[in-house]
């Protein structure tokens, strides 16, 4: 679990780097209020408490991460203690939950206060590219822009944002998903310590790339923009919610890449990360049992 | 890539180095020996002796009682004090023959060498195998005999010796085959003569030069194969070490036989090359005693039957109180609860653990990460297979293959939770063949 909060440090420090004091505050809020709903559920169902493993700190740092630098405090409070009791402690605690609990608090919290969730803003100087090539030939406008994500955008027509912007990070986003730099240094990290699946990634990111392909997007802008790669190296990768066969995984990576990009393209908002995971974190079970691996020496019973 | 291997597995540290130089030092003989009569898979020996017979080293004490079952020798002259229940491994006390040492090591006159083993047929090598009271020595102590009676028609194409000792600590196998390399070449042959297999291997770990050296040298001229194998653990599990060796994959509930290979330890070989050499049964073998806990590690020459106490007296003793002492290796041994327990044919050593080294894990629930999936061999789910076990839920516990498990306990080691999953396993398999038993 440190490991994993180390890993998310980078994508943290650009957080406050281009939102300033209120990403801190944010990220302090959420992880606390995960970490003290942990301990006093635990207590009060008379279970051991088990708040030094880091998971609760994992995921109110996750789900911190997922919110837009607009909300006021008591959003990433909120949405923690959900995460924390309703994505995680009623199924039983560590091990026991079906779904990523951080996702499960971000889905609650977009759900009961879908304004407050959608309020973006570009960090300071970072609109200079309304004014360059395409975007400035669509006639747009900064103040046309400001409001909206690069996806919001793309669903919209706008297209133009310069590469080089969506992967250091200086785009509108949520806290954690701007810098694909910070996000990819991380993830990459996890990879080499082995920590996460390196399927699991490569499935999400393969074929949300395939697929941008195929419905004629950019690709390289779908990997760059929303919360892709927050999502694929640090959400999907979960391990109590992922298969745990490695062809489960792969296929897991698959049909996350797979519904993301469906929801992007042809969903009520232009985002699908957070409930593509969810969905497919449904599946898990079901991906566990199909793909069971060939014991060795076993023979089929059809022979 | 390098030497050849199965898939999967784990590396723990070898903990080896403490001692895989140290030459095989003779015990002396000990005051006492308790020799259970059912050292092996099978049915007991029946006593040919009674208390007050005086008895020579290597004289058949008890015989075999029938077909999976072997002779059991003295391992020292003396007198036989007692034939009674006494505490075992096992954790129930085990019928044993007690021998008083008189210190002299008298031989019996009935031990002769073997000469023309060109001359002997099939059936003659098998019952000389069953004589000697030969059984597997790398721990399961099956009946050497046994396994050397294929099914009518199987051709067997190799013998295969393991020579691997995958097992952290444990360096017995290793300093036998640098220093006996000879009978353990001579008790291979005798092997393959008695299914007839043109081809004989001996898989060694990498980590044992020297032992590779060794046994190269002594099969110069034989149809024998020495292989270097990765290090890694499990290499020494039966299957996956034919795998390794041959490629053949043994189908799940069979023998190795089905592939036409028969496995055995180099120590078993090595006790039948004695064998045929001077006429002298199973009566010792080597143990590694080790550990932090003990303060002379050694390799060690004892008689069968020797107690525990005596083999750590005359290793200096303990350290400090005892945390553990695994009769094995510290994967798949059991630990020992007393000290007046006997070294039997299968002890492969005697590993002490101090205090500080023996922690009560703390016991997570399963989070899933998949590790256990990624190490097992034979490519079990360890974490579903631990579940079923803690809810008894025996059949689904069969069905994703519990009994294909070979309790080499990678899984358990791996387990960042510190899940017991390899007892969990064993517990559930002991639970469904009673229940088989029952119904």
């Amino acid at each position: 679990m440190g490991l994993v909060v180390f890993a998310l440090v980078p994508a943290s420090i650009a957080a406050v780097y281009f939102f300033g004091r209120q990403a801190l505050i944010l990220i302090i809020a959420s992880v606390v209020s995960a970490v003290l709903t942990e301990a006093v559920t635990l207590m009060l169902m008379k279970r051991p408490l088990t708040i030094t493993d880091g998971s609760a700190v994992v995921t109110g740092l996750l789900l911190a991460l997922t919110l837009p630098p607009t909300v006021p405090m008591w959003i990433p409070v909120v949405g923690s203690a959900f995460a924390i009791i309703f994505g995680k402690q009623i199924y039983g605690g560590l091990g026991f939950n079906p779904f990523n609990p951080a996702l499960v608090g971000r889905a609650f919290l977009s759900a009961s206060w879908p304004t407050l969730m959608l309020n973006w803003v570009w960090p300071e100087g970072s609109l200079g590219w309304t004014q360059q090539n395409a975007a400035a030939a669509a006639g747009v406008t900064a103040d046309a822009v400001a409001g909206a994500t690069a996806l919001g955008l793309w669903r919209g027509g706008t297209t133009g944002i310069p590469y080089l912007q969506l992967y250091f990070g200086n785009i509108a986003g949520s806290l954690g998903e701007t810098s694909a730099l910070a996000l990819l240094l991380g993830g990459l990290f996890l990879l080499a310590c082995k920590i996460i699946d390196w399927r699991i990634p490569f499935g999400y990111l393969g074929t949300v790339a395939l697929f941008a392909f195929l419905l004629g997007e950019d690709p390289l802008f779908h990997l760059l923009a929303g919360g892709l790669l927050l999502g694929a190296f640090f959400m999907a990768t979960d391990y109590v919610t992922t298969p745990i066969t490695p062809r489960g995984r792969l296929i897991f990576g698959i049909g996350c890449g797979f519904l993301t990009m469906l929801l992007r393209k042809f969903g009520g908002s232009p985002e699908g990360v957070c409930y593509s995971i969810l969905l497919m974190n449904v599946t898990t079970p079901l991906l566990d049992r199909w793909t069971r691996p060939k014991r060795f020496g076993e023979v089929k019973a059809n022979g | 890539m390098g030497n050849v291997t199965f898939k999967k597995g784990i590396h723990p540290p070898t903990n080896k180095e403490h001692t895989a130089a140290l030459s095989i030092e003779k015990l002396p003989l000990p005051a006492q020996v308790v020799l259970p009569l059912g050292q092996h898979i099978g049915a007991p020996a029946e006593p040919l002796v009674k208390v007050g017979d005086e008895v020579a080293t290597g004289q058949m004490i008890a015989e075999a009682n029938g077909m999976v079952s072997v002779p059991l020798h003295a391992s020292i002259s003396g007198k036989v004090v007692a034939i009674e229940p006494r505490p075992h491994v096992c954790g129930h006390p085990v019928p044993a023959i007690v021998i008083e040492s008189n210190g002299a090591d008298r031989l019996s006159p009935d031990l002769k060498a073997l000469e023309n083993l060109e001359a002997r047929s099939a059936a003659e090598i098998r019952d000389l195998m069953k004589a000697a009271g030969l059984v597997g020595m790398g721990g399961a102590a099956f009946p050497t005999h046994v396994k050397y009676c294929p099914p009518e028609g199987k051709q067997v194409d190799y013998v295969l010796l393991n020579g691997a000792e995958c097992e952290p600590f444990l360096t017995c196998d290793h300093r036998l085959m640098v220093e006996k390399a000879d009978d353990v070449l001579l008790g291979l042959q005798a092997f393959m003569k008695a299914v007839g297999a043109p081809q004989g291997v001996i898989g060694v770990e990498a980590n044992k030069p020297d032992a590779i050296a060794a046994l190269q040298k002594a099969a110069v001229g034989l149809p024998v194969t020495i292989l270097p194998l990765q290090v890694k653990y499990p290499q020494g599990e039966e299957k996956m070490l034919i795998y390794a060796a041959t490629r053949r994959v043994v189908p799940s509930g069979a023998l190795p036989i089905e592939v036409g290979v028969i496995v055995n330890n180099v120590a078993t070989a090595a006790a039948f090359g004695r064998y045929l050499r001077q006429g002298l049964p199973l009566i010792e073998r080597i143990i590694t005693v080790t550990g932090a806990g003990v303060k002379n590690p050694k390799n060690l020459l004892v008689r069968i039957g020797t107690l525990v106490e005596d083999v750590i007296n005359y290793c200096g003793g303990f350290t400090e109180p005892p945390g553990r002492i695994i009769m094995g290796g510290p994967m798949t041994g059991p630990a020992v609860y007393r000290l007046d327990i006997p070294v039997m044919k299968g002890t492969s050593g005697l590993v002490v653990q101090t205090r500080a080294e023996v922690d009560e894990p703390h016991v997570l629930p399963c989070i899933r990460c998949g590790k256990c999936v990624g190490v097992c061999p034979y490519n079990l789910l360890p974490n579903l297979l631990g579940d079923y076990a803690e809810h008894e839920k025996l059949e689904e516990a069969e069905k994703y293959g519990v009994f294909d498990c070979r309790e080499c306990g990678a899984c358990a080691y791996i387990c960042p939770s510190r899940r017991p999953l390899l007892q969990l396993i064993k517990n559930s398999k002991q639970q469904i063949t009673a229940a088989r038993k029952k119904g």
